[in-house]
């Protein structure tokens, strides 16, 4: 499913997504090596500043590594040519710390963009999305744009995009930083429920109390390193 | 997962992922382009205009000959008969000329009438005959070069008849005028490159300012898995569409300018403007105004700019969606 063997990540600072021709750049990720099963549900844990957001931008294919081996959903991508990502991407679901909504779109239309990229048909579409923003709460917002809506609001509407294309791997950089802790444990219950339909699950959270209720195996990091992945419970 | 065929046209009409209705103005875009439409339209007018009238005097050049002859009703030299009357005769019984036709005294003083005024013929101004010819183009073709030892001879021959006889061909000034016509050509050739290359710029510029301005939605997008394709088409379609409705406007601007040189031009390539069966309706009237080279080209300039505005957007951003993984 998702393999990391020796990956190491490094900015040049230049261009962003990019991996750098010289390494040069601040080392961020080092010497990373563990193995995340298909149908797997990790917490990602660490200080500010251990490389918690570069390990997810690694996942979801925003950089790729300066060294070492990674292989997400049995494609090698170090090396792999740029054509092969975009499908691999479309099978990857992420919920970012700052939701990364398109202000010029609806709610709707926000969360049906992952399915429209892939192509399905309109009706189809519809019916998903619906269904989804109805679970999330946000039947009567469906037409409002990211700024009339909470931040609360808007995060459930980035949790929605994240899964409505049912993805294989789903990524969440503390995706209940926003949520009163009724909507986190209705978040939690949709990760774990998608994970128990087979979606592998890595959440990045210093939410302690809700590692706590929902214990499961951790990646901990610190100064770019991994110093634990074993269970917590 | 296969994607379901033609789904791409179930997306809503007007759904605009990257909001490149705001990136990409559709005041600024389309106004540059129909200048660079409307300029595109007169150089091909241009280019289209200079090609017929080099052609046109090209042929003149090589198929026209002035015949003076001094003191024609004096007896030739040779043969019997008033000197205008055997070179005319002369002249006709020559296999290279297809007409030979002396000029009356009314179109003797029309050619004269810059020169000494109204009453040219009332003067005791001894004149010569002047015997308008056309010579028959060897094989059809057009080339001054093959004519012209043929004429030297016509000459020889006329001058021994009549002597003080000049045969004069046009060949030396309407040369000059063609190769002008066709400098004047290459000239419109050249602009209509230019801003070719000024269209393209134009498109690429404003293509890189929406580039810049939805850097951040673009990488979203491509994040949630969209291809260089997809991007790179939804710019192309409003460069397209912007850029045609730009070449559009610019062609329609540019007609009645066309029209109006096309009038000035039209006595330059020897037209007759009002022949026995003059059109009567407006679209005739219109279709007659200018080349029917024209008319099929002008329909191409918004197709020509729509296809440089969907060529230029597509390879700018392409080229800039490879700085992203």
């Amino acid at each position: 499913m998702v393999r990391f063997e020796a990956v190491g990540l490094r900015y040049n600072g230049t261009t962003p997504g990019r991996p750098p021709s010289t390494p040069t750049g601040n080392e961020v990720l080092r010497g990373l090596s563990f193995e995340l099963p298909a149908g797997a549900f990790r917490w990602l844990l660490g200080p500010s500043g251990a490389g918690k957001t570069s390990l997810l931008r690694l996942l979801y294919l925003a950089v790729r590594p300066t060294s070492g081996h990674l292989t997400i959903l049995g494609t090698e991508v170090t090396t792999v040519r740029r054509n092969i990502l975009p499908p691999l991407r479309r099978r990857i679901g992420v919920v970012f710390q700052d939701f990364r909504l398109l202000p010029h779109l609806s709610a709707f239309d926000n969360v049906a963009l992952p399915l429209r990229i892939a192509g399905r048909p309109e009706g189809q579409i519809r019916a998903d999305v619906s269904e989804l923003l109805n679970w999330v709460g946000l039947t009567g917002r469906v037409d409002a744009r990211p700024a009339a809506l909470s931040g609360g609001e808007q995060q459930r509407v980035a949790i929605a995009r994240a899964v409505v294309a049912r993805p294989s791997l789903l990524l969440a950089d503390e995706p209940t930083g926003n949520l009163d802790e009724q909507q986190a444990e209705r978040l939690m219950h949709l990760f774990k429920e998608l994970n128990r339909l087979g979606t592998t699950v890595l959440v990045a959270t210093h939410n302690e109390p809700m590692v706590a209720r929902h214990p499961a195996p951790v990646l901990q990091l610190d100064h770019g390193r991994l110093v634990k992945a074993e269970a917590n419970w | 997962m296969s994607r379901p065929r033609g789904s791409r046209l179930l997306r809503p009409a007007g759904f605009d992922e990257l909001g490149l209705r705001r990136a990409i103005s559709d005041r600024i875009l389309p106004f540059l382009v129909a200048a660079m439409g409307f300029l595109a339209a007169l150089a091909l007018g241009g280019w289209i205009g200079a090609a017929a009238l080099a052609s046109s005097w090209q042929a003149g050049a090589a198929s026209a000959l002035t015949v003076q002859v001094p003191q024609p009703g004096d007896p030739a030299a040779q043969g019997g008969g008033t000197r205008l009357g055997r070179v005319l005769a002369t002249l006709r019984a020559s296999p290279d000329v297809t007409e030979a036709r002396a000029l009356d005294d009314t179109e003797l003083a029309r050619l004269l009438r810059p020169w000494l005024g109204a009453g040219a013929d009332r003067l005791a101004i001894p004149l010569p005959a002047v015997i308008a010819v056309r010579l028959a183009p060897p094989d059809g073709a057009v080339d001054p070069n093959v004519a012209a030892p043929d004429v030297a001879a016509l000459a020889r021959a006329l001058d021994a008849l009549a002597p003080g006889t000049i045969t004069e061909q046009h060949e030396g000034w309407m040369r000059r005028l063609s190769v002008l016509a066709r400098s004047l050509q290459a000239c419109a050739g050249l602009t209509l490159l230019l801003v070719i290359a000024v269209a393209v710029t134009v498109v690429a510029v404003a293509t890189r300012a929406g580039l810049s301005a939805r850097r951040e939605a673009i990488e979203i997008v491509h994040g949630l898995g969209a291809t260089d394709a997809y991007i790179a088409g939804r710019f192309a379609s409003r460069a397209t569409l912007l850029a045609a409705v730009g070449g559009a406007v610019g062609a329609l601007v540019a007609l009645p300018v066309l029209l109006a040189l096309a009038n000035i031009a039209a006595p330059l390539a020897g037209a007759t403007p009002q022949t026995a069966m003059p059109p009567t309706t407006m679209p005739a009237v219109l279709l007659s105004a200018l080349p029917v080279r024209l008319w099929l080209a002008l329909p191409g300039l918004p197709l020509l700019a729509a296809a440089i505005g969907c060529a230029t957007a597509q390879i700018t951003v392409r080229r800039w969606l490879r700085r992203l993984p």
